[in-house]
């Protein structure tokens, strides 16, 4: 039989990039996808489980049940890739031969890198978004402070829509009047993209939402309950929620594959590693400065996979190459929503917060499972 | 322009705005104090963000040329 493909990583890139070269070629090569946990989890709802909107049982599934016959799952943890020989050491001592590589990894959190850190809540993380949740329900008035530990991250829009959702929980408990929340933006404006702070800034501020730019949080101190940025402020908090330093996995930092944080550095249109032959990274994995976040990942999925059908069928590459394509949602509260679209060559538009894009954004997360991870939508 | 040590470069062109100064305040996250960080970048918002970061963070911007179709950025990490 013909060519190993080896996919690093379950999570919505790993397992599209599985799906899409098995449905085209599943009958000519050996398709394995390594997954250290075995479940796949919908990370964008945990900012949900966090303000109580979302059941965490609703966000993880069996991997197995989400790839076609022809993709054979390995539960394991990738130890060490070893381009050279073109192996992959598993944690249980295992040994994988590829002929083509995909690292879908992701990314990882890494709040103990902030002095005082581990004090802080973050919803990053199922567990952390339950901690949130907890800690949220516990509440009883105070200063709520949202900051960002670390650049690049997640989802860029999440602090905003954190604050938003955040708002409304406080309204619906009858608290938000005994409560002040803050948004500390490491830029000079609420979010990365500067039309999209345009209209979302207002709304922050007519909520009562208090917006501090130019805040890059270095260090927490967890007695004295404050919180210090690179550029010299400290602001107090009752309850402090941050977004965690990022870097990538373990297994990229050990074989040298990536930068100094563990970013993988590859073509930004073709998605292959830029100095090393039959490998490709995808999502969070990568050092492409683009959004990290499910959108970017569902997309570039699609442009590896025809790579390597190419490579299987032993044809030339492609002319389909990832065009910087992201599109996600941005909760403003209210039930309301506005969307972000844009690619290398067009800069982001945003239309005004609706209804109509707060249930399409529930529309997507409740038919997710049936449709993207199958590569069902292009 | 002046020659000096350069600790690190961030060739950020092509890149969109926010990205060059992102790349810069990371870098300089990881950085030590006296560190020289030079920056790259064609994107128009880099000439008012850079300056105004490196002011508020009260780091020293050290130079800023402007040559064909992009800006360089010298800023020095100061505390």
């Amino acid at each position: 039989m013909g060519n190993d493909v080896l996919i690093l990583g379950g999570g919505v890139g790993g397992t599209i990039v599985a799906n899409l070269v098995a449905r085209e070629v599943g009958d000519r090569a050996r398709i394995t996808l390594v997954d250290s946990t075995g479940f796949h989890v919908y990370q964008p709802g945990f900012l949900y489980v966090a303000v109580g909107n979302e059941q965490p049982a609703a966000l993880k599934r069996p991997e197995a049940g989400l790839l076609l016959h022809d993709v054979k799952l390995i539960v394991d943890c990738a130890t060490l890739v070893q381009p050279g020989v073109r192996k992959v050491v598993l944690k249980s001592g295992r040994t994988l031969r590829y002929d083509e590589l995909v690292l879908a990894t992701g990314s990882r959190t890494v709040m103990g890198e902030v002095p005082g850190g581990l004090a802080a809540h973050d919803f990053y993380t199922l567990d952390g978004a339950m901690r949130l949740h907890r800690a949220l329900n516990d509440f009883e008035g105070g200063t709520i402070v949202i900051g960002v530990a670390g650049i690049p991250y997640k989802c860029p829009p999440a602090p905003v829509e954190f604050a938003f959702l955040l708002d409304d929980y406080l309204r619906a408990r009858r608290l938000r009047e005994k409560s002040q929340i803050k948004l500390l933006s490491p830029l000079n404006r609420a979010f990365t993209i500067e039309a999209t702070s345009k209209l979302v800034q207002p709304i922050l501020a007519e909520r009562g939402i208090e917006l501090t730019g130019f805040f890059n949080v270095e260090s927490v101190d967890p007695v004295a309950k404050t919180v210090t940025s690179m550029e010299g402020e400290t602001v107090d908090y009752d309850l402090l929620v941050l977004v965690p330093p990022h870097r990538g996995q373990k297994v990229i930092e050990d074989s040298g594959l990536g930068d100094e944080r563990g970013w993988v550095p590859v073509d930004k249109n073709t998605l292959r590693h830029t100095t090393l032959d039959r490998i490709w990274a995808i999502g969070d994995t990568t050092n492409i400065p683009i959004s990290k976040s499910g959108s970017v990942a569902h997309y570039e999925a699609s442009v590896a996979a025809a790579e390597i059908v190419a490579a299987v069928k032993g044809e030339a590459a492609p002319s389909h190459v990832y065009d910087g394509k992201v599109m996600c949602f941005l909760e403003t509260g209210h039930g309301q929503a506005t969307t972000i679209r844009f690619d290398y060559d067009h800069p982001p538009v945003s239309p005004t917060p609706a209804r109509r894009w707060h249930w399409a954004k529930a529309l997507f997360n409740k038919t997710y499972w049936h449709t993207v991870p199958q590569g069902r939508l292009p | 322009m002046s020659t000096m040590q350069i600790d690190k470069t961030i060739d950020a062109r092509g890149m969109a705005c926010p990205g060059p100064l992102m790349n810069l305040i990371g870098a300089i996250r990881q950085g030590q104090v006296g560190q020289i960080f030079e920056v790259f970048s064609s994107d128009e918002g880099s000439k008012t963000d850079i300056p105004a970061w490196v002011a508020k963070a009260k780091h020293e911007l050290v130079e800023v040329v402007q040559d064909d179709g992009y800006a360089h950025f010298i800023v020095r990490k100061a505390r």
